[in-house]
Parts: C-alpha cells; sequence; structure tokens
C-alpha cells in the first residue's frame, strides 16, 4: 500500500520534469501555470494597486489637511477634477474615497495578499508540486487582470469613477442623476467586481481542494503550518461569502439599467417621483454585509497566519496554543457570518435584533484575544531575532490590539449610535484591518523574498522602512479616534464648513503630513524589494533555520518544486529549540528516529513500536 | 520496501478524493451560497410589503417532471457506463440533453404564461421581478450543464466511457442531479412563499 503510493510520486516527478523543458518567455512569465510565477504576477500587481491606492489617498488627504491649499500643480494629472480655482472637485473628492477603500480592500488586500501568499505557499508548505488545478489558477489571475484593467480605465472616464463608498449603497449608487459617479463609472465597478468575484471563486476552489487533496505524505491537518490553515479557512470564507455579494451586485445591475426594483423606492429627484416603489434599500445592506464582514476577515486571517509562522521562527519557540490557534481560527470563520447587521445598528432596524447582533459581535472578540494572546506568550522569553519580517509581525499585533479595542466599543449597539460613520470608523478599521493585514503582507514579502527570488532584501532598509511604517501610521490613525469622538463624520469633503470642527485644523494638517511620509516610506521598500531581484546577495538555502517545507527546495525551485521524491512529514512545523536537540531547529522532514536526543515521551513510544514492527 | 517501512510507518499518505471531483463540489457550493442569498433577499423582501402574490405558472410543475425524468436518464447512462454497455450510455446521455433542452424551453414559456398574467421582471413588485431572476439564472447554470452534458456525450461517442473510466460522466452526473435540485429547491420555495 505505502509503496504504491510512493511509486505514484515517483512517477509524478518524472512526468513534471519531463515538462519543464518546453517552457518559452510567454508560458514561463506571462500565461504560466506555475503556482510561484502567478504569486509573483498578483504581488506585482498588488503593488501597483497600493501605489494608486495610496496616491489616492494623499490627495483627499490633502484636502482635508490644507483645505485652502492650492492644487493646480494637479491639474497635469487630474485635469477637470481641479476646478478653476485650484481646489479638488468635491465630488472627485468621494470618487477619491469610494476607489481607495475598494481597490485597497480587494485589489490589494484580497487578490494582492491572499492571491500572492496563498498561491506561493500552500504547494511549497505542504508538499505538493503545484496547485490542484493549474489552468484555473492561471484563469484566476487573468480574471483578476481583466478586472483591474476595467477598474483602471474607470479611473480616467468622463464622468469619473464610481463614487458612492466603497460599500456602494443604493439609493445613490444606482441612480445617475444623483452624482455623476454613478453612472458609467458605476456600471465599470460592477463589470470589475464581477470579473473579481469570478477570479477569487476560481482562486479560492483552488486553494481549497489543493490543500485537502495534495498534502504530501505525513501531511496531516495537524501538521500543517499556521499558514496554510489561515489560507484554508480565507477560501472558505470567500466560497461562502463572494456569491452573495454576487447576487447582490446582479439585483443592482437590474435596478440600474433594467429598471426593477429590488432597492428602489419613493425617490424624488428636482421635485420628481422616480417610477420605482417598493424597494427595499436596506435589503443590499444586508446583502452587502454578509459579504463585507466575512471580507474583513478573508483580508485579516492571512495576515494572522503569515505571522504565527514569522513570530515562532524569529522567537526560536514553538507557537505558544497551536491548537487553540486553529480552533480560534474556526471560530472566527464560523462567527464571522453571523455579525454582518453591526454595521447596520443605526439603519432603524430593531433594536432587539441590534442585541443579539450586538452580543455575537462582542463574542467574536473572544478568539481573536486568544489570538493576540497567543502571540505575545509565543515572543515570551524568546530568543528573538528581530529580522525586518518579524518587526512587521509584531507591528501587526500591536495594530491588531489597538485597532481591536476600538471594536468593543462599537460593537455596542448603543455606543455606535454616537460612533457611526465617524472618523473613530475610519481609525478602528484601518488599524484592525487595514494596516495590519499591509503589515502582514510586508512581513510575508520580507520573509519570503529569498524563496521568491532566490535572493535577500536589505534588511537595514527594511529597518528604515517599518519604523516610519509603524510610527507614521500610528500617528495617521490615532489622531483620528479624537476627531471621531467629536462627532465628525466620514466621506465628508471639508471639515473648515462647520465651527464646532475648527479646533481639529491642525490636528488633520498633522494627520496629513504623517500620511504623505508614510507613504514616502514605501518608496524605500519598493527601492529594496526590486532593487533586490537583480541585485540583492544570494539567498542561502534555509536563511531564517526554519522548520516549513518550502526551506528544503533548491535555491530556485523549478516548476514541480522538489527535483526529486517529494519530501515526507514526520512532525509539526514548530520544533524550535527542542530541549535536547543539537540545533534550535529541526525540520519537519527530519524522522523522529534520528532525534532520539530530543523526542518526547510519546515520541520515543511511536518510534520504539516501529522499529519493533519494522523487525516482525 | 523494508527500507522505505522505516520512514514511513509513521506518517500516513494523507486523505484524498479526486481533485477534480472536489472542485466540482466547491463550485456547486458556491452556487448554493448564491441562490441561498437571493431566496432569503426574496424573504426579507417579502416581510418589507408592497408585494404582489400571484399564481405560478403552471407549466412549472412539468418542467419539474421533465428535470426529473432527465436526472434519472443520466443515471441511467451512468449505470450503463459502469456495465460497459456503450450503446446504452450514448442513447440515454441523448435523451438527457434533449430534456434538458425541453426543460429550457419549458422556462422560456412559463415566462410567457407570467406576462399573460401580467407579471412582469420590470415592475414595482420585486416579487415578479424575483421568479424570472430564480428562472434566469438556474437557466443560465443549466445551459452550462448541457455544455458539460454534451462534452460529455461527444466522449462517449468516442467510446472513452465505459466502467474504467467514469470520472467524466460521475461528475457531470453530480452537477446535472445537483441543477435537477437546485430547481426543486426553487419551485417548492416558490409555491410556499410566494
Ligand atoms: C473585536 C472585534 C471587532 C469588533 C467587535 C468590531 C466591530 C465593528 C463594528 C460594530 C463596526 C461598525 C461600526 C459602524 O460602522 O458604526 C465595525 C466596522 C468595521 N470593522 Fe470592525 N470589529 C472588530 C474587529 C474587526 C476586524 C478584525 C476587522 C478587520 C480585519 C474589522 C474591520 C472593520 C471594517 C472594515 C469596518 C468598517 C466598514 C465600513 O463601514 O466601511 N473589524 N467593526
Ligand atoms: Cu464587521
Amino acid at each position: 500500500m505505502a509503496s504504491t503510493v510512493v511509486d505514484e510520486h515517483i512517477d509524478h516527478a518524472v512526468e513534471d520534469h519531463a515538462h519543464e523543458h518546453h517552457d518559452n518567455f510567454i508560458t514561463k512569465y506571462i500565461f504560466s501555470t506555475d503556482h510561484k510565477t502567478i504569486a509573483k504576477q498578483y504581488l506585482i500587481s498588488g503593488i501597483f494597486w497600493a501605489l494608486i491606492g495610496g496616491f489616492l489617498s494623499l490627495v483627499f488627504r490633502l484636502q482635508l489637511g490644507f483645505p485652502n491649499a492650492q492644487l493646480e500643480w494637479l491639474r497635469p494629472l487630474m485635469g477637470k477634477w481641479i476646478t478653476t480655482t485650484g481646489k479638488l472637485d468635491p465630488e472627485f473628492y468621494l470618487a477619491l474615497v469610494t476607489m481607495h477603500g475598494t481597490i485597497m480592500v480587494f485589489f490589494v488586500l484580497t487578490a494582492g495578499l491572499s492571491g500572492t501568499f496563498s498561491n506561493f505557499l500552500i504547494p511549497l508548505q505542504i508538499g505538493a508540486r503545484d496547485m490542484a488545478s493549474g489552468f484555473m489558477n492561471m484563469l484566476s489571475y487573468w480574471f483578476f487582470f481583466v478586472s483591474s484593467v476595467v477598474m483602471f480605465i474607470s479611473l480616467f472616464i468622463e464622468t469619473g469613477p464610481a463614487s458612492g463608498g466603497w460599500v456602494i449603497y443604493p439609493p445613490l449608487s444606482a441612480l445617475p442623476q444623483a452624482m455623476s459617479g454613478s453612472g458609467l463609472g458605476m456600471t465599470m465597478w460592477l463589470i470589475a467586481m464581477a470579473l473579481f468575484i469570478v477570479s477569487t471563486l476560481l482562486g479560492g476552489i483552488n486553494y481549497i481542494t489543493t490543500i485537502i487533496n495534495l498534502r504530501t505524505i505525513g501531511m496531516s491537518f495537524l501538521k500543517l503550518p499556521l499558514t496554510i490553515w489561515s489560507f484554508f479557512l480565507t477560501a472558505i470564507i470567500g466560497l461562502l461569502s463572494f456569491p452573495v455579494l454576487f447576487g447582490a451586485a446582479l439585483l443592482l445591475i437590474f435596478d440600474r439599467s433594467f429598471g426593477t426594483s429590488f432597492y428602489l423606492s419613493d425617490i424624488y429627484i428636482g421635485g420628481e417621483a422616480l417610477p420605482n416603489m417598493g424597494g427595499s434599500p436596506i435589503l443590499f445592506q444586508h446583502l452587502f454585509w454578509f459579504l463585507g464582514h466575512p471580507e474583513v476577515y478573508i483580508v485579516l486571517l492571512p495576515a494572522l497566519g503569515i505571522t504565527s509562522e514569522i513570530i515562532a521562527t524569529n522567537s526560536r519557540k514553538p507557537i505558544f496554543g497551536y491548537k487553540a490557534m486553529i480552533i480560534s481560527m474556526l471560530g472566527i470563520t464560523v462567527l464571522s457570518f453571523v455579525v454582518w447587521a453591526h454595521h447596520m445598528f443605526v439603519s432603524g432596524m430593531n433594536p432587539f435584533l441590534g442585541s443579539i447582533f450586538m452580543l455575537l459581535t462582542l463574542i467574536i472578540a473572544v478568539p481573536s484575544a486568544v489570538k493576540v494572546f497567543n502571540y505575545l506568550t509565543t515572543l515570551w522569553k524568546g530568543n528573538i531575532i528581530f529580522t525586518p519580517a518579524m518587526l512587521f509581525s509584531i507591528g501587526l499585533v500591536s495594530f491588531f490590539i489597538s485597532g481591536g479595542l476600538t471594536g468593543l466599543f462599537v460593537g455596542n449597539s448603543a455606543i455606535d449610535i454616537q460612533l457611526h460613520d465617524t472618523y473613530f470608523i475610519v481609525a478602528h478599521f484601518h488599524l484592525v484591518m487595514g494596516s495590519a493585514a499591509f503589515f502582514g503582507m510586508m512581513a510575508g514579502v520580507y520573509h519570503w523574498f529569498p524563496k521568491m527570488f532566490g535572493r535577500m532584501m536589505d534588511s537595514k532598509l527594511g529597518y528604515i522602512h517599518f519604523w516610519i511604517s509603524f510610527v507614521g501610521i500610528y500617528m495617521v490613525f490615532f489622531p483620528m479616534h479624537y476627531i471621531g469622538i467629536a462627532g465628525f463624520p466620514r466621506r465628508y469633503y471639508s471639515f473648515t464648513n462647520f465651527d464646532a470642527f475648527s479646533t481639529f485644523v491642525d490636528l488633520n494638517a498633522f494627520v496629513s503630513i504623517a500620511a504623505i511620509i508614510t507613504f514616502a516610506a514605501q518608496l524605500i521598500f519598493l527601492f529594496n524589494f526590486f532593487y533586490s531581484i537583480f541585485k540583492g546577495k544570494k539567498a542561502p538555502l534555509n536563511p531564517w533555520h526554519s522548520n516549513t517545507l518550502e526551506w528544503t527546495t533548491p535555491r530556485l525551485p523549478g516548476h514541480g518544486n522538489w527535483p526529486g521524491e517529494l519530501p515526507t512529514v514526520h512532525r509539526w512545523p514548530y520544533d524550535y529549540s527542542k530541549p535536547g536537540a543539537k540545533e534550535d531547529f529541526i525540520p519537519q522532514t527530519v524522522p523522529l528516529s534520528e532525534t532520539p536526543e530530543s523526542n518526547l515521551q510519546h515520541e520515543a513510544k511511536i518510534v520504539a513500536e516501529l522499529k519493533s514492527k519494522v523487525k516482525s | 520496501m523494508v527500507n522505505q517501512q522505516v520512514h514511513i510507518g509513521e506518517p500516513k499518505a494523507t486523505l484524498s478524493m479526486h481533485p477534480k471531483k472536489f472542485a466540482l463540489w466547491l463550485f456547486i457550493v458556491s452556487i448554493v451560497m448564491l441562490f441561498a442569498a437571493l431566496t432569503s433577499a426574496f424573504i426579507v423582501k417579502q416581510a418589507d410589503g408592497n408585494w404582489l402574490s400571484f399564481k405560478l405558472p403552471g407549466i412549472f410543475l412539468l418542467n419539474t417532471i421533465v428535470i426529473a425524468m432527465s436526472s434519472l436518464t443520466m443515471h441511467l447512462a451512468y449505470s450503463a457506463a459502469k456495465k460497459d454497455l456503450l450503446q446504452r450510455v450514448k442513447w440515454m446521455l441523448l435523451i438527457t440533453v434533449s430534456l434538458g433542452i425541453l426543460f429550457l424551453i419549458g422556462q422560456y414559456i412559463s415566462w410567457s404564461e407570467l406576462i399573460n398574467e401580467n407579471v412582469y421582471f420590470v415592475s414595482n413588485y420585486a416579487s415578479g421581478s424575483f421568479i424570472y431572476i430564480f428562472t434566469g439564472l438556474h437557466g443560465l447554470h443549466l445551459i452550462s450543464g448541457l455544455i458539460f452534458l454534451l462534452i460529455t456525450f461527444i466522449s462517449s461517442l468516442r467510446l472513452k466511457i465505459h466502467a474504467k473510466n467514469l470520472l467524466q460522466i460521475e461528475m457531470c452526473m453530480t452537477y446535472w442531479h445537483f441543477l435537477g435540485g437546485l430547481w426543486v429547491y426553487l419551485y417548492v420555495f416558490l409555491l410556499f412563499n410566494l
């Protein structure tokens, strides 16, 4: 039995190697089915989008921080969206906010993050030659690419891109009469997102299938690295929630272009009634947030998985509470589907229903807190090695704590009446989701860069990048809590029209300057990244002395990942600093029988049993 | 064998199913979520008022019978393939395809029945619009099922489907049964909730 399994794998190996030599430039770098290349395609696209999304935020931060500034110099880039008096067009301000949110949430932190690391790490860490379907994987990237193109073009059209907020609530988003962004821009938004959903589903189906079916010998579920667990659960959340967004968008499309009334009712524009009757905009909010809330965990979980791996490796300690981590993630996965209405506390919903959703929302804080404590206890008394990846991981934990705590406030349906749709919410989710997931992504890039490109990134530049980003992000988002508690609503063009908020002028200027500095620090990363791809120091095979399988591949793994047989897994991935062991790490491929000096009691027993079996 | 055993005894081969079949199931899950979302939207909307109740097109019942029969013939095709009755596989697949097309035609007729009853897609009553969405979306998925069936049928003409090569027809059957079941769900849902 066992030998047939092994033979089969060897067969695969031979087969895959035969393929390797047929690649030409196009199949190797463009229409590639190799998961590693697709991961890099996602990463580069993600970085591209992050720059665009970041730039948009700088423009509206300029407006908020310096409402009197002359923006004439932006005209070459933004054309008529700079008014004749040299100001930002108020309606385009809304477009900027909308596109910033859409791009960051979906294109950077969903596609850029999951797309990069699920693709790159799943086969490498479970010991597979590639994804279950390389073709579907390629298709997934190209759907994303086309979606990106549509979204990108929508930035430049005459009537402007979608402007109703990233949550595209109707009726604002449904009626071109309501704002110019709800015309063609919104149509393109919907097309792009439909393609995006197809891409996400294709990718997710592949990730789940691969993790369940293509694990190498010995890689049981309880030997999987936590990265893989997080990608797995993320893909499941996506599979269950994105179709719902698709449904919501479909009904919106019919309302916009065919005249149905799913979401529209009793609307007067310029004193004239629209024909639509009987629709319910609240219905859209339910459907949207049924995806929207799980989506925040789609963004966050992969970052947490990456962090688990990096913190354990660089603390030189087993992750604290491996099973508790898995159970917490399972808990988050399930709970993330039953809290969506906490985004709708003030939508006029039944207060009793509100308190049910409040209860469920506060329960989700428990598994989140378990994860935080496990990170802290893993760090506790570790031999911490402060690589840039490690710093970014610790930064993530910090953001997750400070943003998570405010979650407890806004999760209270009574307190949320004051805080809803103010800058407090902006502060909350930028810390807990935006910054935390962004740091997870950066941590992942610094950590796995050697495996992706066979070279090392410069760690000095990495440290500078980290410290400016870390301090900068707190300088940007911490003050927003105060602005929000004072009651200033989000998505407003200008602070200065209200006397009550004139005391915040300086604070807003401060935030904007901090944002500019933080953005500038990302250029350091950009330089480091591209320079190191070509000129970085050559990477050793296992630069971080890590246990997981990807570090058993050659420096630049070919299509098929391992030149010979697939590795066999004998232990969990967190045997760091095991008492008695010769070195402070034992890779997953080392059999227990080779490490009698460090085996725990039950492990020694397994070895003894094995030996007696072999003898008989 | 022996020297392998030292390594293998402890790590076990991981459980696994055929990846393609598994992916198909996941695809089905995503379709389930889409229709779950739409049918719950229907219920939420209904609780909101401004609701028009009307009689379901009578042809729905007929269509339901047609799609159930097609599931049956699909199953017969599969068991014929298992027994290597290749001629029968072809015939059964062909009948399944025809029943599928018949179903689609029936659904199209149901739309004209609806229009005769003054239930329109574009109207102020979401109940009407929803019916068109349900039948239309289900129809689109059914077309994808028909394409899959046709591909399987072509394979059977090339004698590529037999007892030792069942993967394709198995997957085709899973998908087709699912589409039939989905229609039955929608029909029963409408019967009880309209
Ligand atoms: C302790 C756990 C958490 C609780 C209790 C919580 C609660 C809430 C509540 C009640 C809101 C709605 C506030 C409003 O709009 O008035 C909210 C908004 C938000 N939360 Fe959280 N949250 C938690 C953790 C998270 C996490 C981990 C993420 C992301 C990974 C996240 C991302 C968001 C986002 C993106 C929004 C705003 C969406 C928008 O309106 O544009 N939250 N949170
Ligand atoms: Cu939420």
